[in-house]
């Protein structure tokens, strides 16, 4: 756990005082990564680089697993914590195994145990060792050498890290790309993580927890749901967006607003079962067939059903698209818009229907957070520690 | 064809003056060299001295060389050092400190700082980021100045002939003395051909002592 209590920096100009961060206290529970956000001069990366004493403190401390680091050494202190930045700094006179290694001989690591302690890193962020560590840094693309930075600060595997928008000097795609691997990684490794971005769509795909700063001030602490839904102020709300209803789809996974309730027919059925139960469930236009194994296998329009006679097997139209229970609402939006659809079936692991997605139900889930207040919304209160309005 | 046998003739002599020459500037630039680079990095965590340190240094490359041969004498012959070996190492030496001090400064200083921040994060201490990273990056930056050094004072010894320090420098003073051209032109092409193929010998070793990925990153450019 990290935790901060009233960390506070002034930085001595030759024209005033100048307060760069401002009483901040905040706890970042065990395994979970933490976002500071907020636009240039927040504050959000002055306070990062205050718990590796980068920059040293004004007042305030730092605790990280309940210890007060004001007593330890600076050296200590830092060898314990992963530090990764954005201009990745590896060091060009270094091979990589060099680079990746250099926290665990500092600690004083015999050389079997770091050498072995290289390849696991390798393999960690799906590297090949044979290929890479005796290569020197100059030689790798943006995204490989953030990889390795990355395993650097893994390599004596810290119970922190500190983040300081790592993923931001490379382009779009690796960007995405390298944020995956990371999300998944961190998913075994149970890093606790405090992390710098200036991306609100960043911080909302890498957080656990969002705390947006503002000239030196935590604003705002809160999960990134909670952020979107029940942002406390103008400030807020402007920084993450009008569209920030939208950006929500990325977090609702389709399990949270699947209904079961879904009508459907088999090809053996005949059409006028099938207009029946059309008209039962209140569909308007069409009604899902599946097959013997409840998967999806066509649909009978209202039109079909209506004007002719027969079984479904012979008058049907291929299956909607469909998605799974544990897609996002955006993937499900997008596949709505471009198929001119206002419902998707979902399907479980094995294919099997398990209910409808609706447009309705979409904009009823999202909306529902919207109009409850704050104070009822969330489950979880770090805000309890942010500037009050 | 005159001045081609005249140095025919006198090869042997060439050759023992060119080592001499050698030896004289190769004492002095490296004794320089051990002095140059610790005040160099000593000066990297005071800006003011850094200041004071660079403009001494610059000063006494402002002295020309006669004139500081000419100083030395005097306060030398307290020692029974006045003209010789002596005065010509140590104002070597002297020539030597600025682009040896200034390119270990600069070099120094112009780590990036994004470097310098990884080195700190990582839990090195000043010393471990010296050792481990500052010097092996200036290292290049460093070489050039030795090299300056190098080259401005093969031909700063050349002079010190006239205080009996032997080296290449004797043909040019006899040449000139004896109203002799053979000598002097031999002696002054032996002096820019040996600072040519040192320059040139010393910018191998240069590449030599560059980390490996450093070397990796200029071709790429």
């Amino acid at each position: 756990m990290i935790q901060l209590d009233n960390l506070t920096k002034v930085f001595e100009t030759p024209k005033e005082a100048v307060v760069a961060a401002d009483h901040i206290s905040m706890n970042v529970p065990d395994g979970e990564i933490c976002i500071l956000l907020g636009p240039s001069g927040c504050g959000k990366t002055t306070t990062l680089k205050m718990i590796n004493r980068i920059i040293r403190p004004t007042s305030g401390k730092v605790f990280i697993n309940d210890e007060d680091t004001s007593g330890m050494n600076t050296q200590d202190l830092r060898r314990n914590i992963g530090y990764v930045i954005q201009q990745i700094g590896l060091f060009p006179n270094m091979t990589i195994e060099e680079n990746i290694t250099i926290v665990p001989k500092l600690l004083g690591w015999d050389k079997t145990r770091y050498k072995k302690r290289a390849r696991e890193m390798m393999d960690m962020i799906a590297m090949d060792a044979e290929a890479f560590l005796k290569r020197y840094p100059s030689e790798l693309s943006g995204g490989q050498q953030q990889r390795i930075g990355v395993a650097r600060a893994l390599a004596a595997d810290p119970p922190v890290m500190l983040m300081d928008e790592p993923f931001g000097a490379i382009d779009p795609i690796n960007r995405a790309v390298i944020q995956d691997e990371f999300l998944k990684m961190q998913q075994e490794l149970k890093k606790t993580i405090m992390f710098v971005s200036h991306d609100i769509d960043e911080a909302i795909k890498m957080g656990d927890r969002v705390a947006v700063f503002r000239e030196g001030k935590l604003v705002q602490y809160s999960t990134p749901d909670d952020l979107l839904a029940a942002p406390k102020n103008a400030f807020i709300e402007s920084f993450l967006g009008e569209d920030r209803a939208l950006k929500r789809l990325n977090l609702v996974k389709v399990s949270e607003v699947v209904s079961t309730d879904i009508g459907s027919v088999h090809p053996d059925d005949t059409l006028e079962t099938a207009l029946s139960r059309i008209d039962d469930f209140g569909y308007q236009n069409s009604i899902l067939m599946v097959n013997d194994r409840h998967q999806p296998a066509g649909m009978i329009t209202r039109a079909v059903a209506r004007t002719t006679k027969g079984y479904c097997r012979d008058h049907f139209q291929s299956a909607p698209p469909i998605v799974r229970l544990d897609d996002d609402l955006r993937k499900v939006a997008s596949l709505m818009f471009a198929n001119d659809t206002t419902w998707l079936p979902c399907v479980d692991e094995d294919g099997r229907v398990s209910g409808q997605i609706t447009q309705r139900a979409m904009t009823h889930h999202l909306g529902a957070r919207f109009r409850s207040r704050p104070e009822n919304s969330a489950s979880i209160r770090p805000d309890s520690n942010a500037v009050k309005e | 064809m005159e001045l081609l046998l005249y140095a025919i003739d006198n090869i042997e002599l060439l050759g023992s003056r060119t080592l001499e020459h050698i030896a004289l500037v190769g004492v002095a630039v490296g004794i320089a060299t051990l002095t140059g680079v610790p005040i160099g990095i000593a000066i990297t965590k005071n800006e003011n001295l850094a200041k004071s340190v660079l403009y001494v240094a610059s000063i006494i490359v402002t002295i020309p060389s006669i004139a500081l041969f000419g100083i030395m004498i005097p306060i030398l012959s307290i020692f029974g050092q006045g003209i010789g070996y002596v005065p010509a190492v140590l104002a070597v030496l002297l020539y030597s400190q600025l682009p040896i001090i200034r390119n270990t400064y600069t070099a120094i200083n112009n780590v990036n700082p994004a470097l310098r921040e990884a080195a700190r994060g990582l839990g090195m201490s000043s010393n471990q980021r010296l050792r481990m990273v500052e010097i092996p990056l200036a290292v290049p930056v460093i070489m050039a100045g030795v090299r300056t050094a190098v080259v401005l004072n093969i031909g700063v010894m050349a002079i010190a002939a006239y205080i009996g320090a032997g080296g290449l420098g004797t043909f040019i003073s006899r040449g000139i003395s004896q109203s002799d051209p053979r000598q002097l032109i031999v002696g002054s092409i032996a002096v820019s051909l040996l600072a040519i193929i040192v320059d040139f010998s010393l910018l191998a070793l240069q590449k030599r002592l560059t980390p490996k990925g450093m070397e990796l990153d200029a071709s790429a450019d």
